[in-house]
């Protein structure tokens, strides 16, 4: 059976069996690195394309169709013009920081990559407080969005960042608490031990009705945090033309819109992990032939199949809602999402202590 | 010392002592280039935070003086012209035009053109508001309802074109009738339009009119008054969500429109919902007028016979249509000659653009676009 | 009930949210309500009276019938039609006008039809073409009657 456990594990023995650990690390390190690199690559590529696509069908056209067979080679066209461009930066702007924020943005997008457990066995640190370390790191980018705002001498870009900052620094409170409450019932911060407390079935389900509730708050949540409609205030085409990137052009705005899409596939992960069992396969209690039957299909298609359908949902929101209003967003969170989510937490809580979950 | 941009962007002010003074406005600008404005307009606006304090628009990017220019065009020649004003309702314009010519030459139009004029200009009326509405969900942030209002629209440009010729500046009235006779299928593909339609529209009370999310952007945003709507000389869609009543079908009707049977939609908010649900219930009545007119079409001449060059008597001519917008006057002075003296357009999109400062002072800038889009903005409508 | 009126609002929103997603996500699932025009490959047909340019037919014999009574190039709103005349000598020596050159400038054509409305001899026609770009702007100047063509026998 393909695993790559195995192939990691493979790898590991042979550096180790060859060389000094000291050299074998710096190889592993460097590996991981180019492998986080062309996964975001290949990630960027395959979003684009699957929100060009997704937004087509659902506005009753086809789509990009021309580059490559079914248009799949289009974003790959699109990088290379981007490439191509001139990455201006306007006179009047901060050189440093204006130049800088399209790769903090980037590094944090980086980082909350290492706790991410892509399959059984394949993670790149499982450090015992992964899901803090997530929510942390996280907030971070609020601070690029800002640099790059406040950099570009851009009225546009200036109201945008003020406005993703107001947004984000919001929102990361109800996604804290659904992500809390998920907490609350493993009793681990450990993202292999979240997966693994749902060996017997995912907290979606064996959390029942609090964990619905803090499923869609944190759906809600992210979408506003990684600046998503209909929460796309930062950006907001029709108010503010590009928000906080309309300076920006060439590769620095490509890394702004990798990082979006990277950002997506990242809170995607966190959420497939939390409710929906990361790797872990479909179980039921204890059916053991049902779930002997879902433990043949890889973990890593399990993991990247839960992704990519929450990766989904947030591009349905993004192609059939219109954008909410700025304060109308904060009311939102402070007077709906905030609410619902504390008293939830406090509903999970009591689930957990009675033991009411399965 | 103070750069001539921010002058002109007038976040410096002359101070009552005559110096320069910063303001400490936010001045910024929307348009010429601006995803919003579905065109040419020029919205300065000064913010405070997100609150919108002041907005000044700046018109004349897309003047070509189409008034000046048809003084030199024979009374045949100028209609074509006015397709290029408001080229949502080019049809109507074309209409207003005729019906002015036809008047002062007192031409007697052959009642089945009469027909064939109302049939097209409800169908522009409701591919106007077709594409307004899926602008308007646009300026909103929601992207699929444009693609699914085109799809609508498309029937419409489609039977335009049959029996046209063109898609959308049809030039399809001429003073005394209509320039072709309907295509044989124009009955047949109306009417497969109207089952479309009504299968369709439901949808868009799903996808816009119904969203919460919708319903917050637009209601009590953008309010004003009946007096106010009066008094900024607002007409159309934007006077009647204020319970104006200023349809011209109604009353002052021309042509067939006093042997239909349709409502004139009224609102009383007066806010951006209500300028939406007019918009969206015309299209009812639209068809509804349609359907009464699309199996009495009489039979006859299309065009009524008038001379190779026409001569408009010494005078002033004023008609007055409903276009998809509001009212437009054409008022034509005649010296007697083969060209008019001057031409005056009341265009509906000038008056209702001057009320966009009472209405979204105040208010978010997100309000604004939700404003100026239930405004139904045609940039070379207030241009001309 | 302040509470009651809460979850109402929830409930509500919520369910109108659910009825856009449930029509989109339905579109989503539908590729047969696709209705993408491929272009190229693709052409739609367009009907008969469609105003793409105008032309002058010619029949098999290299005739047209304009006789050069400049009534299109008067109608014209925007002085696209400009027609260079000269004297044909007749078979039976009796002096004749025919056009020389029918310009025609497409770059200033608005399709109108007014040209069309006011030849009195059917000369020239509105043609289906709509693809009308070109590398120079000169070729957008066009000469409608062929070279040799004379006036078909019997049009006055």
């Amino acid at each position: 059976m393909f695993s790559l456990q195995g192939i990691t594990k493979g790898v590991h023995t042979w550096l180790y069996s060859n060389m000094s650990s000291t050299t074998a690390l710096v190889v592993e390190c460097a590996i991981v690195m180019l492998l986080s690199i062309g996964l975001f690559a290949i990630l960027g590529l395959v979003l684009v394309l699957m929100e060009r696509k997704v937004a087509a069908h659902m506005q009753i056209r086809l789509g990009p169709n021309r580059v490559g067979p079914w248009g799949l080679l289009q974003t790959t066209a699109d990088t290379l013009k981007l490439v191509m461009k001139e990455g201006l930066t306007p006179d009047g702007a901060d050189k440093i920081l204006f130049n800088l924020a399209p790769f903090v943005i980037m590094i944090v997008a980086m980082l909350i990559l290492a706790p991410i457990a892509f399959a059984s066995g394949f993670q790149i640190w499982d450090l015992n407080i992964g899901v803090l370390f997530v929510t942390a790191v996280s907030s971070i980018s609020v601070i690029a969005i800002l640099m790059a705002g406040w950099a570009s001498n851009n009225k546009y870009s200036m109201l945008g960042a003020m406005r993703s900052g107001a947004q984000i620094v919001s929102y990361e409170l109800s996604a804290g608490l659904s992500i809390i409450s998920i907490v609350v019932l493993t009793g681990s911060l450990q993202i292999s031990e979240i997966i693994e407390s749902q060996r017997n079935g995912w907290w979606l389900f064996k959390g029942h009705i609090p964990a619905v509730i803090s499923f869609v708050i944190f759906l809600i949540a992210v979408t506003a945090e990684t600046n998503r409609a209909p929460f796309d205030m930062a950006e907001a085409e029709s108010e503010l033309t590009a928000g906080f990137h309309t300076e920006y052009s060439g590769m620095k705005f490509a890394l702004f819109f990798l990082a979006e899409y990277i950002n997506i596939f990242i809170v995607c992960a966190i959420g497939a992990t939390l409710f929906l069992g990361g790797w872990m396969p479909l179980h039921i209690g204890n059916w053991e032939g049902f779930n002997h039957i879902m433990d043949y299909i890889p973990s890593s298609i399990w993991f990247f199949g839960k992704t990519f359908f929450l990766i989904f949902l947030i591009m349905w929101f993004r192609w059939t809602f219109p954008r909410l209003r700025i304060d109308q967003l904060l009311n939102l969170e402070w007077k709906y999402l905030l609410p619902i989510s504390m008293f939830n937490l406090l509903l999970m809580a009591v689930v957990a202590i009675m033991g009411w979950h399965f | 010392m103070y750069t001539t941009t921010e002058i002109l962007e007038q976040k410096i002010q002359v101070a009552p002592t005559g110096e320069l003074q910063d303001t400490g406005d936010l001045v910024i600008n929307i348009g010429p280039q601006h995803p919003a404005t579905h065109g040419v307009l020029h919205l300065v606006i000064t913010l405070d935070g997100e609150t919108v304090k002041k907005i000044e628009p700046h018109l004349g990017y897309i003047h070509r003086s189409i008034e000046k220019m048809c003084e030199s065009l024979s009374y045949r020649q100028f209609i074509y012209s006015t397709s290029r004003m408001d080229y949502l309702s080019a049809h109507i314009n074309n209409h207003a035009c005729a019906m002015c010519v036809e008047k002062g030459l007192q031409i007697e139009v052959p009642r089945r053109a009469m027909v064939i004029r109302v049939l097209m200009d409800e169908l522009t009326r409701i591919a106007s508001h077709e594409l307004w509405w899926g602008a308007m969900a646009m300026d909103l942030g929601a992207f699929t309802p444009f693609f699914h209002a085109f799809r609508e629209r498309e029937k419409i440009t489609d039977i335009m074109e049959e029996s046209c010729g063109a898609r959308l500046t049809m030039n399809y009235i001429v003073p005394g009738g209509v320039m072709n006779d309907i295509h044989p299928d124009f009955q047949q593909k109306i009417k497969e339009f109207i089952t479309q339609f009504k299968s369709k529209i439901y949808e868009y009370d799903e996808m816009v009119t119904g969203n919460i999310i919708f319903q917050n952007r637009t209601k009590g945003v953008g309010r004003i008054s009946k007096e106010d709507a009066i008094s900024y000389g607002c007409s159309g869609p934007v006077a009647r969500a204020s319970g104006v009543r200023s349809d011209i079908r109604k009353l002052y009707p021309y042509e067939v429109y006093n042997e239909v049977e349709f409502d004139e939609i009224l609102e009383t908010a007066g806010d951006s919902f209500a300028r939406y649900m007019v918009r969206v219930r015309e299209m009812h009545q639209s068809i509804s007028i349609i359907e009464q007119l699309i199996d009495n079409i009489p039979e006859g001449d299309f065009q009524a016979k008038t001379k190779a060059v026409l001569k408009l008597p010494k005078g002033e001519f004023y008609t007055r249509v409903e276009t998809a917008r509001g009212e437009l006057g054409v008022y034509i002075i005649s010296e007697g000659g083969t060209t008019p003296y001057r031409i005056k357009f009341r265009s509906p999109g000038f008056s209702n653009l001057s009320a966009l400062e009472h209405m979204a002072k105040g208010g978010k800038l997100g309000d604004l676009m939700a404003t100026m889009g239930t405004l139904d903005l045609v940039i070379p409508d207030i241009d001309r | 009930m302040f509470i009651k009126e809460y979850i109402k609002d929830v409930y509500s929103g919520v369910k109108s949210l659910l009825a856009g997603m449930r029509r989109t996500g339905k579109y989503f699932i539908t590729p047969s309500e696709i209705i993408t025009e491929q272009y190229p490959e693709f052409k739609a047909k367009l009907s008969e009276r469609f105003r793409g340019e105008v032309v002058m037919p010619h029949d098999a014999n290299n005739e047209h019938a304009c006789t050069g009574c400049t009534a299109c190039e008067l109608a014209c709103p925007n002085g696209t039609i400009k027609i260079i005349t000269k004297v044909d000598l007749q078979p039976d020596g009796k002096k004749k006008k025919a056009i020389d050159t029918f310009v025609y400038h497409l770059e200033m054509c608005t399709m109108c039809n007014l040209c069309i409305e006011a030849c009195p001899t059917d000369a020239i026609k509105m043609a289906q073409n709509f693809e009308h770009s070109v590398f120079d702007r000169n070729m957008l100047t066009k000469k409608l009657n062929k070279a040799g063509s004379k006036i078909r026998e019997g049009v006055e």
